[in-house]
């Protein structure tokens, strides 16, 4: 298969960036998008140009730091897929395939497809954790927990922080992400503690960041692990209801 | 020991659109100061106004009555409570319940607006592809000032009467006739709707979500109730023009 | 150098406690004095991290990725083991460090094995703590699965995802920290060198990625928490960043290195689908349960799976294994694929799997079933091969997944650098020559949430008083000198083939020579080819762009250049060790049957090697390991 690439290339966080096209050859149905990267790379260093940077690890949909825009769609095409698991047997023989970096304010980009996504570090740290030191945890099964509600947990907590969500979302919203880390702990009997406070400060931490939901329903469709937005409902009720929460427990909680 | 801040290059890189305001105002008032306490407000208002158009809609549809029974509405409408409450008790109350929702809706409408543009500065150099995100999502920025554009019209037209080739104090039946005798004014009667229809169908289905009682099991019928409701406001609104310049009525 | 693990006196389920009694404390006041460095944020890093900065400690944490929550124990699937026992099978502490010691093919410390088997427990109430939403039952209570050939049930898991959960939870701790400021996180920045000064670990130089910044961090302590070495295969199942570099340089400056002979490979992962292959994917272990593997008796048999008659096919685990079956552990497995494949009858376009195939389960289960016990990974096979393996049986192949090696650590995970300690596959201990599945995660957590915390504070005690060596120091200062000088080497190099080119060379030496047969011969071969290729690389490897930005290419090539390094250390370790054990097989030392024939008598050791400079091979130093608890027997799978 043969395929001709427009490539986002930017030497750096203020420089201008600009599309090129490259050809990608003797592509086989079974290359992953990346592997096609890697293979146009190869071909770049060998002429004596500096290759693409784009983000990877795993290569197995898990860590989360792949992902791009392919056609105008975050991690491309395919539901539930991210950009590390989609294959060349997804696009037609001599396709142009356009690749883009994900764009936000709270992503500024690094240099080519690269971007700096520590916005989602700053929500977590601002309540994304059930407070437990070391030792101090009671007996495993103490507490049992439905298993509705543990696989409800389960269904959010899969979020792998790509930042798709905000990529895909219209108005850079990130509201598909801290609902799924919010609503993960606070459907857990061991997150009802924080509930309230968790509640109220990752959701104004994410707005010091980034855009509000209009309920486009864009994010759930990009995820690749297809979290649903029913979380961002379920984050809307504990965001009013922490605000009453909050108020009542007065100077107690920290995020008043 | 905190440091000082920023603590690596990294997060030195990401500078936030807004920081948190410094004082929080009063409770409930601080609800509205976050996106999300904002977009609760444009939920509430939004079924304000719903049932506005409602009742609004169903009211209009007595013009297939007659000019008696449309008149005997309005003027009903504002004597309501007689003789305890005084004039204009009731048209007096709804109007100063539906001024506030209807800035507070373009207010927070307008912020979001603002606060989301800011979020991607730089825009998407190559076509979108949007999977979920509809016609009518991505135009509510569109059909909402068209909407308020025709409601000052519309105001102008049948309420003080100053945009109305003749326009009558009570006669609403009249007033409605003449008006709908220009065919312009008809078209962008139609047309309001329709972006109203848009608006609608996605606020309806929308303020479930921004309100926190969505879940797995309504999702469906949220998408229905949303699509109906704005089928039967502009089936209902658009008819009276239309039947009024084919003649149906005069 | 002299190897003293540091083993407490008395009976072995006494030994942590009492340990524990004996180290010195650090009073709150003076555990704010202490800086420490965590490298590495995976689940290992994370965890001492966060414990170390609960109890007061400054902690800093270098991680090369973007955020912490990216290290590869996000891509763990299977499970956590814990003895818990909530399935009143007979499980307990003593049955798991026994099964571990066993599986370990009695090549581990005994002391450190019964600790982790202790831990355990306390691991999976941390955890739940965490919010980590573990399997349940419907009576709210968690579940356990078996893994891995032993005979109880004690693997805790959240679905196939069970590492990034763990980590989730160790992030969050990690980063509720970082919010207090007891943390300072540095993501995008990675560790090329330690510095000693006095014979104690100093601090690190680090290299900022995206400025492209060196600068040194000094501290009393430094953690190394920054994985295995499977890269060096090049294909792998490990995420494309992870690299021995950290565990390297800290080898040159004079931690010893030690098994690094031992690697496992992964009986069931995807085989590669041509040259491009850029890494294996793993298939979880679990499908042997009801995939039956085999491969075509005619090796020039053309036609497709289905069409082939029982009769020609050669169900070889059953034939050769007939009590365990398709069932045998992870290197029987491997082993046994590999024959088959080099024999000529492997499977698939490029001839190099065999067949996985589950027709007979859903023949016996329904496909229902089968989609309940397998479903996501049915769907992770076909999104990668394009085919369905409801219809057509899966392809698989061994590949490298875990390195049991690593740096060598006493009982208090300290390297033989003082102050500069090692936790998760980092070091080498706990595992011995194989490691069995779920116990990878349990270590990792074990070291950073309960033995780090401890015996750092133990060290740091000793320092009391004393400042950090300050960054301005000339040992700190010629370690920056010395990574920039690199740096320019290699931008200056400007040779011909990029930094992959080499790695995938590099790679293939060490799968064909040192992977899952070992002869002396090819580990001969491979001593010369490596120092070879290594001398090709350094004169023609071709590394464009700039050392002030961004530049992956740069950072890949100061990896592959410890990768050759660790990769003839690889070799000489194998070459060394005269008998087959666990993840080492030396075809010379087999039974009659094929099977590994270990050596007690004269290998019951742990290889520790020194560095002695580029160009010097490395020094052996024995650890004697004694077995007072599980004796030496041999594994029979027959």
């Amino acid at each position: 298969m043969d395929f001709t690439l427009k490539v986002w290339r930017q030497a750096g966080p203020k420089a201008r960036g600009s599309f090129e096209t490259y050809k990608a050859s003797g592509v086989s149905a079974d290359m992953s998008f990346l592997e096609v990267l890697d293979v146009v790379n190869e071909d770049l260093i060998e002429k004596g140009t500096e290759p693409i940077a784009f983000e990877h690890d795993c290569r197995e949909g898990i860590c989360g730091s792949c992902g791009v825009m392919i056609n105008g769609q975050a991690h491309g095409p395919n539901e539930r897929t991210a950009t590390c698991q989609l294959h060349m047997r997804t696009f037609k023989d001599g396709d142009t395939i356009t690749v883009e970096p994900w764009r936000a304010a709270a992503f500024p980009i690094l240099r080519d497809l690269v971007v700096n996504r520590s916005a989602l570090d700053r929500i977590i740290e601002a309540g994304g954790f059930i407070s437990v030191n070391t030792g101090s945890a009671v007996e495993a099964n103490m507490i049992p927990i439905p298993k509705v509600v543990s696989d409800a947990a389960m269904d959010a907590a899969e979020c792998i922080g790509c930042g798709a969500c905000v990529a895909a979302c219209p108005n850079g919203a990130a509201q598909l992400f801290t609902s799924a880390k919010i609503q993960h702990l606070n459907l857990l009997p061991q997150g009802q503690s924080e509930r309230w406070q968790r509640t109220e400060a990752m959701v104004d931490k994410m707005e010091e960041y980034f855009g509000g939901c209009t309920n486009h329903g864009e994010c759930q469709f990009a995820c690749p692990k297809g979290i649903s937005i029913d979380f961002i409902a379920y984050m809307n009720r504990d965001y009013l209801k922490s605000k009453v929460t909050n108020r009542k427990l007065g100077g107690q909680g920290f995020a008043t | 020991m905190v440091e000082a801040r920023p603590r690596s290059t990294v997060e030195a890189g990401v500078q936030p659109l807004r920081r948190r305001p410094e004082k929080q105002l009063p409770y409930p008032l601080s609800i509205y100061q976050s996106a999300v306490g904002k977009k609760w407000v444009m939920a509430v208002t939004g079924v304000v106004g719903m049932a506005f158009i409602t009742m609004h809609m169903l009211g209009n549809l007595k013009i297939y009555l007659g000019a008696e029974e449309l008149n005997a509405y309005a003027d009903g409408l504002r004597t309501v409570g007689a003789p305890f409450a005084p004039h204009g008790f009731l048209l007096w109350g709804v109007r100063l319940v539906l001024l506030p929702t209807l800035l507070l809706h373009v207010h927070a409408a307008w912020w979001l607006w603002r606060q989301n543009r800011r979020a991607r500065p730089v825009k998407y150099q190559s076509k979108r592809d949007y999977i979920a995100a509809d016609w009518a999502s991505r135009t509510m920025t569109w059909t909402g000032p068209i909407v308020l554009l025709f409601l000052a019209f519309h105001l102008l037209d049948l309420t003080w009467g100053t945009a109305n080739p003749d326009f009558r104090h009570g006669d609403v039946y009249h007033n409605m006739l003449a008006s709908f005798d220009r065919w312009p004014v008809v078209v962008a009667y139609v047309a309001a709707n329709l972006a109203l229809g848009v608006h609608l169908y996605h606020g309806a289905w929308s303020l479930f979500q921004s309100l926190g009682v969505n879940n797995a099991r309504i999702n469906t019928a949220r998408r229905v109730f949303a699509t109906l409701f704005a089928v039967a406001i502009v089936g209902g609104y658009v008819s009276t023009p239309i039947a009024i310049l084919i003649g149906v009525i005069e | 150098m002299e190897l003293n693990a540091h083993v407490p006196a008395g009976p072995i389920q006494e030994q942590w406690e009492s340990d524990q009694f004996n180290m010195k404390l650090v009073s709150p006041a003076n555990k704010r004095r202490f800086e420490v460095i965590v490298v590495g944020s995976g689940l290992a890093g994370a965890s001492a991290a966060a414990s170390l900065a609960e109890l007061g400690y400054h902690v800093t944490v270098f991680s090369y990725h973007d955020s912490p929550r990216r290290a590869h124990s996000i891509a763990a699937q299977g499970g956590i083991n814990a003895a818990k026992n909530y399935q009143n099978d007979g499980d307990s502490v003593y049955r798991l460090f026994y099964d571990t010691v066993k599986g370990g093919d009695f090549r581990s410390r005994e002391s450190n094995v019964y600790r982790l088997a202790s831990l355990s427990v306390n691991i999976i109430d941390q955890c739940v703590a965490q919010g980590v939403p573990f399997a349940r039952e419907y009576g709210g209570m968690l579940e356990n699965r078996s893994f891995g050939g032993v005979q109880v049930s004690r693997t805790f898991y959240a679905r196939g995802q069970t590492g990034q959960q763990l980590l989730l939870g160790a992030y969050s701790a990690l980063m509720r920290q970082v919010g207090l400021g007891a943390v300072t996180l540095v993501p995008r920045t990675e560790m090329l060198d330690l510095v000693v000064v006095d014979g104690r670990a100093a601090g690190v130089v680090v290299r900022d990625l995206t400025t492209g910044e060196v600068y040194s961090k000094s501290a009393h302590a430094v953690i190394l928490a920054t994985g295995g070495y499977g890269n060096v295969y090049y294909l792998s199942t490990n995420a494309k960043k992870s690299n021995v570099t950290a565990a390297w340089r800290a080898h040159k400056r004079g931690a010893a290195f030690a098994n690094a002979c031992y690697t496992q490979i992964h009986p069931t992962c995807i085989p590669a689908s041509g040259e491009h292959q850029s890494k294996l994917t793993l298939m979880s272990e679990s499908l042997r349960n009801d995939g039956r593997i085999w491969v075509p008796k005619d090796a020039n048999d053309a036609r497709p799976a289905h069409e082939i008659p029982e009769a020609d096919r050669d169900y070889y685990l059953e034939r050769q294994y007939p009590s365990f079956g398709n069932l045998v552990p992870r290197d029987v497995a491997s082993r046994a694929a590999k024959r088959q494949v080099d024999s000529g009858r492997g499977v698939g376009p490029l001839k190099n799997g065999v067949f996985l195939d589950f027709a007979e389960a859903i023949g016996r289960l329904g496909r229902s079933e089968i989609q309940e016990r397998y479903g996501n990974l049915f769907e992770m096979y076909d999104r990668i091969s394009g085919e369905d393996p409801y219809g057509t049986p899966m392809r698989i192949y061994p590949a490298t997944h875990y390195t049991m090696g690593g740096l060598w650590v006493d009982y208090h995970l300290m390297s033989t650098v003082p102050g500069c300690f090692v936790g998760g596959e980092a070091n080498f201990s706990d595992h011995g020559a194989n490691r069995l599945g779920a116990s990878a995660l349990m270590q990792g957590l074990a070291d950073g949430y309960f033995v780090l915390p401890y015996t750092v504070g133990d060290y740091l005690a000793g320092l009391l008083g004393q400042k950090a060596v300050p960054e301005t120091h000339e040992a700190f200062k010629n370690a920056e000198r010395e990574v920039s000088d690199q740096t320019k080497r290699f931008l200056g190099t400007n040779g011909k083939h990029s930094v992959d080119h080499f790695h995938r060379e590099l790679g293939a030496i060490v799968w064909d020579q040192i992977g899952m047969e070992r002869t002396r011969s090819g580990l001969e071969q491979a001593l010369r080819d490596i120092p070879a290729l290594k001398a090709d690389f350094d004169r023609d490897v071709r590394v464009l762009g700039t050392a002030d930005g961004l530049n992956s290419s740069l950072e890949d090539a100061g990896r592959v250049a410890d990768f050759f390094e660790l990769a003839e250390l690889l070799a000489r370790d194998a070459l060394h060790r005269e008998e087959s054990c666990g993840g080492h097989f030396r075809v010379e030392h087999q039974t009659p049957d094929g099977e590994a024939d270990r050596d007690d008598e004269n290998f019951a050791y742990v290889g520790a090697w020194e560095w002695k400079g580029t160009g010097t091979p490395q020094t052996l130093h024995k650890e004697q390991l004694t077995f007072d608890y599980v004796h030496p027997a041999q594994r029979s799978y027959k």
